[in-house]
């Protein structure tokens, strides 16, 4: 009884309907970002760590939070590459920002939506909400977020080692996680949509 | 409640009394009606109003005072004042510069009404104005630290004034989330306080990026 008061459908113009998206405590949102970046085989992201509770909070913060941070590494990153050059004169090239974050948001709403609707069409005997579907995204990119401001440490080997490791964590994640649901569609589909999809991100990175 | 059943009023003793509540000596009309004082009482209130809640946020202590009378006044001041400090920064280059006075502008009020929305969605107790007028009030240290920033660069641009204007801006940042963070945070169930301060965090961060990045031409 007490899930089917929780469970009450409320109207979508009510404030409530979207503070039901953000019922989340500060420990719930740092393990799930810690569970982001572990890819343990035995453990479905959805499954094991939203428990039926997706939220908004954490890929929306962490969309912005990793704008930002390539907008500023960037920056930084361009400063001390090219700052030793004499006829160099700093400009914080604050309109990065706006691209950074608009290519970001786009990326953690158009992707899941995509992969959504593809499961669907697909028909697939289980597939996750909408909402499972960003939260997870959104997390993922979470991974991102340390190689960004590590990137300052202008060492190209290091900068690539990053982007790598970062990549592959989230990937690898994201691979896990879906498996089993593309598991009918034939393996070769699923994970080419998923590498696609975070290697077009790593670009994005690193033409920021 | 059985022995009270039969307690009844004899006819002969008239009831009588008072149906209107006593209102108080004065109407409420005297007090409330601005209308009939000098314009400069008015403008004098609502200056003394906001020049409090500035000393309110220079020495945070927990009081009531700013949430409950909140007003706009004072942010829009401040914003204004901090975009136009803002401007004149390598106006000429042909690549992107400095941010835009409307680009400061939406960044601060968007960004406040990101944070209090987001405050609210995590079930927060504090109303929407009242969350706006405090993190507009915040900006006053990082405005004073834009101050500060462009008098050291009209004395110098190497690498000392840029220390001097680092100090500076990370001690404001500091300042202005704590102030922030003292008066927010009480509002919220304690095991969600750190999810509030830091959308907090990231917007004084952002401010104070685009000061410390600011340089002249």
């Amino acid at each position: 009884q007490l899930l089917g008061e929780r469970r009450q459908p409320r109207s979508f113009w009510t404030f409530e309907y979207y503070q039901a998206f953000f019922d989340v405590d500060t420990q719930q949102v740092l393990e799930r970002i810690k569970g982001s970046v572990t890819p343990l085989p035995g453990k479905n992201f959805v499954r094991h760590r939203l428990r039926n509770n997706p939220d908004l909070y954490g890929p929306f913060w962490i969309c912005a939070t990793l704008a930002f941070a390539l907008a500023v590494s960037g920056n930084l990153s361009h400063l001390t590459e090219k700052g030793a050059a004499p006829a160099y004169r700093y400009s914080p090239q604050f309109h990065n920002v706006t691209i950074a974050a608009t290519l970001i948001y786009c990326y953690a709403w158009l992707v899941p939506l995509a992969l959504w609707g593809f499961l669907r069409w697909r028909q697939s005997p289980s597939t996750f909400t909408l909402l499972e579907t960003v939260c997870v995204y959104g997390y993922s990119l979470s991974a991102y977020i340390p190689a960004a401001v590590l990137w300052l440490i202008p060492a190209a080997w290091l900068q690539w080692l990053l982007l790598a490791v970062a990549a592959l964590l989230s990937a690898a994640v994201l691979a896990l996680t879906f498996w089993p649901l593309v598991r009918a569609n034939g393996r070769a589909t699923a994970l080419a949509v998923v590498a696609t999809v975070v290697s077009l991100h790593a670009l994005l990175a690193v033409g920021c | 409640f059985a022995g009270l059943a039969d307690v009844s009023i004899s006819e002969d003793i008239p009831v009588e009394g008072e149906i209107t509540v006593p209102v108080g000596s004065h109407s409420p009309d005297e007090d409330y009606s601005t209308l009939d004082e000098p314009v400069r009482d008015t403008i004098m209130r609502d200056l003394k109003a906001v020049g409090k809640k500035f000393v309110h946020v220079m020495y945070p202590k927990k009081s009531s005072a700013l949430l409950r009378d909140w007003d706009l006044w004072g942010p829009l001041v401040l914003c204004v004042s901090l975009a136009l400090m803002l401007q004149g920064g390598s106006a000429d280059s042909k690549d992107d510069g400095g941010p835009q006075f409307a680009e400061v502008f939406v960044i601060i009020w968007f960004g406040a009404v990101v944070i209090t929305l987001n405050s609210k969605l995590l079930g927060g107790t504090i109303s929407f104005f009242q969350s706006l007028c405090v993190l507009g009030y915040c900006v006053l240290p990082l405005t004073v630290a834009m101050l500060v920033c462009r008098l050291v660069l009209l004395a110098g641009s190497g690498t000392v004034s840029f220390i001097i204007r680092l100090i500076v801006v990370v001690a404001m940042f500091a300042w202005s989330t704590l102030a922030s963070t003292a008066f927010l945070a009480d509002s919220q169930p304690p095991n969600r306080k750190a999810l509030v301060v830091y959308p907090i965090f990231l917007f004084y961060f952002v401010i104070s990026w685009m000061i410390l990045t600011f340089t002249p031409q």
